[in-house]
């Protein structure tokens, strides 16, 4: 394929602050991509029983319960004048009522985010696989060739954000695919096709960077001042992510690395460094012979 | 292959002569990848369907190859769900496709300890035989010396996960047996909405449809779990939120709704009358109201009868309360010098006798689903609302004790949360401005369900809210077709279109019947002999003539509540011998399921139509009572035949969702083994009964012979639906599709099945077929699908223009009056004679439809107005009285009543309820329990909890405590708690979370315990289910449940094993002192 014939870029925008916690991401996911149901484990982690994403959950809904003002997952558009500024959530505190006026209610929030793979600009998943298993897409995605993968896992610490892992049952690594089949054929990926509320948006990275700028903006002329965006900058370690967020709080709580950075990135350093090396050894070994000569 | 592709196609070799030199794009492709597309794309058809689960009414493309449905996806072209689905839609490929279903007819024998195969057809014959076995042996052709000719030894559960189509031929299959124990789950989630609405409006249907929301400029969400329940649809309040919306979430936790609302606002569960009375106090105090509005298009200036006296008056009754019957003689309620028609002049029993069934008109307020109650003239008005017997003021002085004060004292609600909820409703209605209410079971399931509806209605007409575009209340219905099973009823008291059902003592004839429901003479109800004549026709055809009354001796008459409690507590008695359960699962889903077990238990045969082998099929073998000891399956004479059912792509008809609308959804595929249709199982039993009683003289048999049963049948042998749409429809006497009810005649040339229904085929088109995209379509999109009544979308909108017929405001204009045309225009199809100018007066002798003025909205009441006082329809009371739940923490502070005296109670052994508050023994069980849905799981589960991609989201049964009460307890996070009730115990793990906070009431500190009721020890994802704990209390008018406030006691760690179960059940009742009597007074 020529690079004129390429097309854009395409990648997800997850705006956490209309998420509903809903679930329907993973099911259309596992329903589209038949990826195995993976057991019945209450976590007792709020609402979320997936716990992480993982060879049999590529998308995965967290749930972080926080004693929080809210009016921070909010869509906070349009928001006619005099309403604008975080919304108290109107939890009474545990005093009488009326005393309570003020500070010590609304404390309280309940943050929801579906998270994915990347599809890393730098992909170090597919800098380390040693077959062609991982491969980058036309679009710019990172796909896992099914029948190639051959189990060997190292693509599996190599990923910053744990994304990819390996299914037990034939020890293949597995992750979301961005639905490479749907999107190649113009349809959108199962888990944004579904989403109730357009928490998850699919589109041309582009734009979506352009959308998530804006709706940033919105959120903070809102009073939403926590709403930022987490792997839309092509400056950051992955080199931007094709999959980024909106989300309300720092990356941490939602269980996303603050800094991630591609584990490959000193790759070259590291082999200029080994190259100099070994060529200062053949240099002083050289010299050596050379010197005996002499 | 030649040697060079085969070379090309190396890898190493596409490596070094491509671009890819690095080995990680196009030169690594493999054959696979190459290959890959999406299985969709070689579907050889897309059928356009409809998902199963709730009543948002999804669109869904279900993809076929090789006669196998390989996909199932939202449907972008529909203007409700523009393509989305939720986790529940999402995995309806699993639900219809997955292992879990079952597919061959099973029978267990009495006495058998496990289950048999079974062919279908002998299933069949069997099944024929006993319906008409029992009916035999339990015909009763007379009852207290008056004809009845109906069997209360068959009842039938189950509808609201059918089609329209099949309700439609259970009801009259049954109907015409004399079976009148039809029921189905409207009746436990949603009756009094029908009530609630209907007597306030004129029609027991959602008054908006979701994607009006959009226009809102305020929602309040209260008594439902939006978000939750009902994602697709909440898309709409996003939607709403999005262009500046305030989103007010009230609700006893704070869950995935709260989370995205402006303003959560806790409540005690069980107090939202005093708080929506006390918005009602404010707003008539601080003169916020709509004053045009509520002048020209409520009851606000009418005069009530002099002898009315309030609940401030008589301390929490009002006049006519008997305190023998526990029951009100409504004469007093009326406008004054106006004759009420008796629709609330009997009443069902209020305290459950055992033996014999009380004499009543039960649940005659559900009639109100399409048109109010009667009334016969024009009643006095006082137009400057001063007149101290007028509407208004005394809806002033009803709600005049309902303070913010009081709010704290009963709700828990900061005063100045309270205010905040005030000024944004007030601040968002009026001309300009429009606000909605929207709510689910957490209003209806209560003793005083039908009030709560009416609290909110009665704020919403002083608003200014009913009939305008985002204006509205919003009943959010839970069930595919739970508004279609109400419209044409799986109902014990009603005939489609929300006729009611004969009642033996006055409705001997059609005349007597038409006058006693009361024959208006104003409004739309004045067609309620063309509707019952053509409804006759339709079932009996030609057999009805006016000669013979047009069959009406043909349906069986009632004589008091048959509603599913009643025959629970008749099956526990030993009355009720067969029972049909087609999609229901109450051994899991009903209020007490151990009492529903037991009355299974007690059952000759029991017939159960679902997917899988859900609680209600095998209780028998491994229900709770077998592991406790109290039963054993050899004791249990039961025989028990399971049918497994087809699924929504393996059949063609409609659903009816929550907004009004009739979609209807196309077969994608036929049903494989045993799984049958619905309308496949009654159609074909019907012809197996009407076989066997061919040759039959016996009169009783009549009506079955009678009966118009000749479907065409397609492939499979599946009666077509399209062909039950067309009879529901209805037809003139040349057999042409009828395009209207008001086409309908009273002399017998037309026929028609559900006259609500009457336009579903106009021009011979079915109508809810439509699928024109929502996106070339304006926000109503009035084509895609049709709306009962005649494709309206908005209730009431002659409402939304001035008395003038000008529109309110630009912002919130939707039909008004064309000068020029002489006809209303707008965006929807006006809710309103088309031709009626805004200035026209009728005469004082017209009568019906003609009597309406052209400033009277709300046709379908007796006089055009939305009711704030409802002089008649409802057996408790004009207006909604707070009082407490049946099983309270909490005296009523506003009035020495502390429940609603008129609750319907069944005192058995089985049964029991808690002490009075204040009492020694209530310390027993001092916690407030409420339930709720998830948005994983649906109902009693039998949709989800097998269905493994939706069981592990939410594995097992919780309980949600808060941090303060978990210390109380000792409750462990991630642990396990046992919840006890004088009914029963059950565990559950703990969730210890801030979601749950304790409230501050009178003083003292209540803390409120949430459950999901999906659970059951069937299916992949297994636990107690919450409905073990509930007590069968009932409201009096629809004989709905409170399931959504009660209280209990729990404790750390797992319930008991076996008999030590029933020993700490028992236990607590000493030490509470439980009898019989308890909570039976007050």
């Amino acid at each position: 394929m020529t690079t004129d014939e390429r097309p854009p870029r395409k990648g997800f925008f997850t705006d956490t602050s209309v998420c509903i916690g809903c679930k329907a991401c993973e099911v259309a996911c596992k329903e589209w991509n038949s990826v195995p149901e993976d057991g019945l484990d209450f976590l007792a982690s709020s609402f979320d029983n997936s716990g992480r994403l993982s060879a049999d959950t590529w998308r995965h809904v967290a749930f972080i319960e926080q004693r929080a003002p809210l009016g921070h997952q909010d869509s906070g558009v349009g928001r006619p004048e005099g309403t604008a500024g975080p919304v108290d959530l109107g939890m009474p505190a545990f005093e009488p009522p009326g005393a309570g006026e003020g500070g010590g209610q609304g404390d309280f929030r309940w943050l929801m985010s579906s998270d994915v793979c990347k599809h890393c600009t730098h992909a170090a998943c597919l800098d380390v696989c040693p077959t062609g298993a991982l491969f980058r897409t036309e679009f710019d995605t990172v796909v896992v060739q099914d029948d190639i993968c051959n189990g060997c896992g190292y693509c599996v610490p190599a990923c910053p954000y744990g994304v990819i892992d390996r299914r037990e049952v034939d020890g293949r690594a597995w992750k979301c695919t961005l639905c490479y089949d749907r999107i190649g054929d113009g349809l959108e990926p199962a888990c944004a096709k579904a989403c109730p509320t357009d928490s998850i948006q699919f589109g041309d990275v582009d734009e979506l960077r352009e959308r998530a700028k804006r709706r940033v903006e919105d959120l903070h002329e809102a009073g939403v001042s926590s709403a930022r965006l987490y792997g839309e900058d092509p400056e950051d370690g992955v080199g931007g992510a094709g999959a980024f967020f909106l989300l309300l709080d720092e990356p941490e709580v939602y269980g996303l690395p603050p800094d991630p950075v591609v584990t490959t990135r000193d790759l070259p350093s590291m082999w200029r460094h080994a190259g100099a090396a070994a060529a200062v050894l053949l240099a002083g070994a050289a010299v050596a012979f050379a010197g005996r000569r002499s | 292959m030649s040697v060079w592709t085969w070379l090309a196609s190396w890898p190493v070799l596409r490596q070094a002569t491509g671009e890819d030199r690095t080995g990680r794009g196009a030169a690594v492709r493999s054959e696979e990848t190459e290959r890959k597309r999406p299985r969709i794309a070689d579907a050889d058809r897309v059928v356009k369907s409809v998902c199963p689960y709730c009543a948002v009414g999804c669109g869904q493309n279900v993809y076929v190859r090789d006669e196998k449905v390989i996909q199932i996806e939202g449907d972008p072209d529909s203007p409700i769900s523009r393509g989305r689905l939720c986790p529940k839609g999402s995995a309806s490929l699993q639900l219809t496709t997955g292992p879990a279903r079952r597919d061959r007819v099973l029978y267990r024998p009495p006495h058998g300890t496990d289950w048999e195969e079974l062919d279908l057809e002998t299933a069949m014959d069997m099944v024929a035989d006993r319906v008409l076995r029992t009916r035999e042996e339990t015909w009763e052709e007379e009852y207290a010396g008056r004809r009845v000719a109906r069997t209360l030894g068959l009842a039938s559960l189950g509808g609201a996960t059918l089609d329209n189509e099949e309700n439609y031929l259970i009801k009259k299959l049954l109907t015409a047996l004399g079976v009148v124990q039809v029921e189905n789950q409207a009746r436990v989630c949603h009756s009094s909405t029908v009530a609630g609405l209907g007597t306030s409006f004129g029609r027991g249907g959602a008054t908006m449809f979701l994607q009006d929301l959009q226009n809102s400029d305020c929602i309040v969400i209260e008594g439902s779990n939006f978000a939750e329940a009902h994602p697709v649809g909440f898309q709409w309040v996003m939607e709403a939120k999005a262009r500046g919306a305030v989103v007010i979430h009230v609700d006893p936790r704070f869950s995935r709704t709260s989370a995205l609302a402006d303003l959560h606002v806790p409540i005690r569960a069980g107090t939202d009358i005093a708080f929506l009375g006390a918005i009602i106090n404010h707003v008539l105090t601080e003169e916020k109201y709509f004053h045009d509005y509520v002048l020209e298009y409520t009851n606000a200036a009418t005069i009530i009868e002099e002898d009315f006296r309030d609940t401030e008056d008589l301390d929490g009754v009002f006049s006519g309360f008997s305190e023998k019957d526990r029951s009100y003689d409504v004469s007093s309620w009326g406008y004054e010098n106006v004759r009420v028609a008796a629709a609330a002049g009997d009443r069902s029993h209020h305290v459950w006798e055992g033996d014999e069934p009380a004499v009543g008109h039960a649940g005659r307020p559900e009639q109100h689903g399409s048109g109010g109650a009667v009334l016969h003239e024009g009643a006095r008005q006082d137009r400057t609302l001063t007149d101290p017997r007028c509407v208004f003021q005394i809806l002033k002085r009803h709600y005049s004790r309902y303070t913010p004060e009081m709010v704290e004292e009963v709700c828990g609600i900061p005063r100045d949360v309270f205010l905040r909820v005030c000024e944004h409703l007030t601040e968002n209605s009026g001309p300009d401005r429009t606000s909605a209410f929207c709510y689910a079971v957490g209003w209806t399931q209560h003793t005083v369900g039908s009030q709560y509806i009416r609290t909110a209605s009665i704020l919403q007409l002083l608003l200014g809210n009913i009939g305008r575009p985002g204006g509205g209340i919003q009943a959010l219905r839970g069930h595919a077709s739970i508004q279609g099973s109400s419209d044409v009823p799986t109902l014990f008291d009603l005939l489609p279109g929300y006729l009611p059902m004969p009642h033996a003592y006055e409705e001997e004839t059609l005349d007597d019947y038409i006058s006693a429901a009361g024959y208006p003479h104003k409004g739309f109800w004045a067609g309620m002999k063309s509707y019952t004549v053509s409804l006759l026709k339709a079932w009996w055809g030609e057999h009805a003539t006016a000669e013979n009354d047009f069959c009406f001796g043909h349906l069986p008459r009632l004589t008091g509540s048959h509603s599913t409690y009643d025959t629970v507590m008749a099956q526990i008695e030993g009355a009720c011998k067969g029972y049909f359960l087609m999609g229901e699962n109450p051994a899991v889903g009903s209020a007490n399921s151990r009492a529903q077990r037991f009355g299974m238990a007690n059952l000759d045969w029991l017939v159960v139509r679902d997917f899988s082998l859900i609680e209600s099929a095998t209780w028998w073998k491994d229900g709770p009572e077998i592991e406790s000891g109290e039963m054993r399956t050899e004791d249990i004479g039961t025989e028990v035949f399971f049918f497994p059912a087809a699924a929504h792509t393996e059949k063609s008809g409609t659903f009816t969702n929550t907004n009004r609308t009739l979609q209807w959804h196309d077969r994608a595929v036929l049903p494989s083994g045993d799984r049958r249709s619905d309308l496949w199982f009654m159609y074909h039993l019907g012809l197996l009964i009407r076989g066997r009683l061919a040759d039959s003289e016996d009169p009783k048999d009549r009506p079955v012979l009678d009966l118009t049963w000749d479907y065409p049948l397609e492939e499979g042998d599946e009666p077509s639906a399209e062909a039950i749409l067309r009879e529901i429809n209805g037809h003139d006497a040349d057999g042409r599709p009828l395009s209207g009810y008001t086409r309908l005649k009273d002399d017998g040339s037309t026929s028609c099945g559900c006259w609500i229904y009457c336009g579903v085929f106009r021009d011979g088109v079915n109508q809810a077929a439509r699928k024109r995209p929502g996106n070339e379509q304006d926000w109503i999109a009035a084509e895609w699908a049709w709306s009962w009544p005649d494709n309206r979308r908005i209730l009431y909108n002659r409402a939304s223009a001035d008395p003038e017929g000008r529109p309110w405001s630009d912002r919130k204009a939707l039909i008004w009056w064309d000068e020029d045309s002489g006809r209303w225009t707008g965006y929807d199809v006006a809710d309103f004679e088309p031709d009626k100018a805004p200035g026209h007066r009728p005469s004082e002798e017209a009568r019906g439809v003609e009597a309406l003025s052209g400033v009277d909205p709300f046709i379908m009441q007796a006089d055009g107005k939305g009711w704030l006082f409802a002089p008649a329809g409802l057996n408790d009371g004009p207006m909604p009285t707070h009082y407490e739940p049946q099983d309270t923490p909490f005296d009523n502070p506003l009035y020495g009543r502390r429940s609603n005296p008129t609750r319907l109670l069944y005192p058995h052994e089985l049964n029991r309820y808690h002490p009075a508050p204040n009492t020694p023994g209530a310390l027993v069980y001092p916690y407030v329990v409420t339930t709720y849905r998830l948005t994983e799981h649906f109902t009693a589960g039998g949709m989800s909890r097998w269905t493994p991609y939706l069981a592990e989201l939410q594995p097992e049964f919780f309980c949600e405590v808060g941090p303060e009460l978990a210390e109380e307890r000792e409750l462990e996070h991630g642990g396990w708690a046992t919840i006890v009730t004088a009914r029963n115990a059950i565990e559950a793990r703990v969730l210890v979370t801030d979601r749950m906070r304790p409230l501050r009431i009178q003083g003292r500190t209540v803390h409120q315990i949430g459950m999901p009721y999906h659970w059951g020890p069937n299916g992949y994802s297994t636990g107690d289910a919450a409905n073990e704990l509930m007590s069968i209390a009932l409201d009096p008018n629809v004989h709905i449940q409170e399931v959504k406030a009660l209280t209990a006691d729990i404790r750390p760690g797992r319930r008991p094993r076996g008999p030590d179960r029933v020993a700490l059940v028992e236990e607590y009742r000493r030490r509470a002192g439980v009898t019989e009597r308890t909570g039976t007074e007050g």
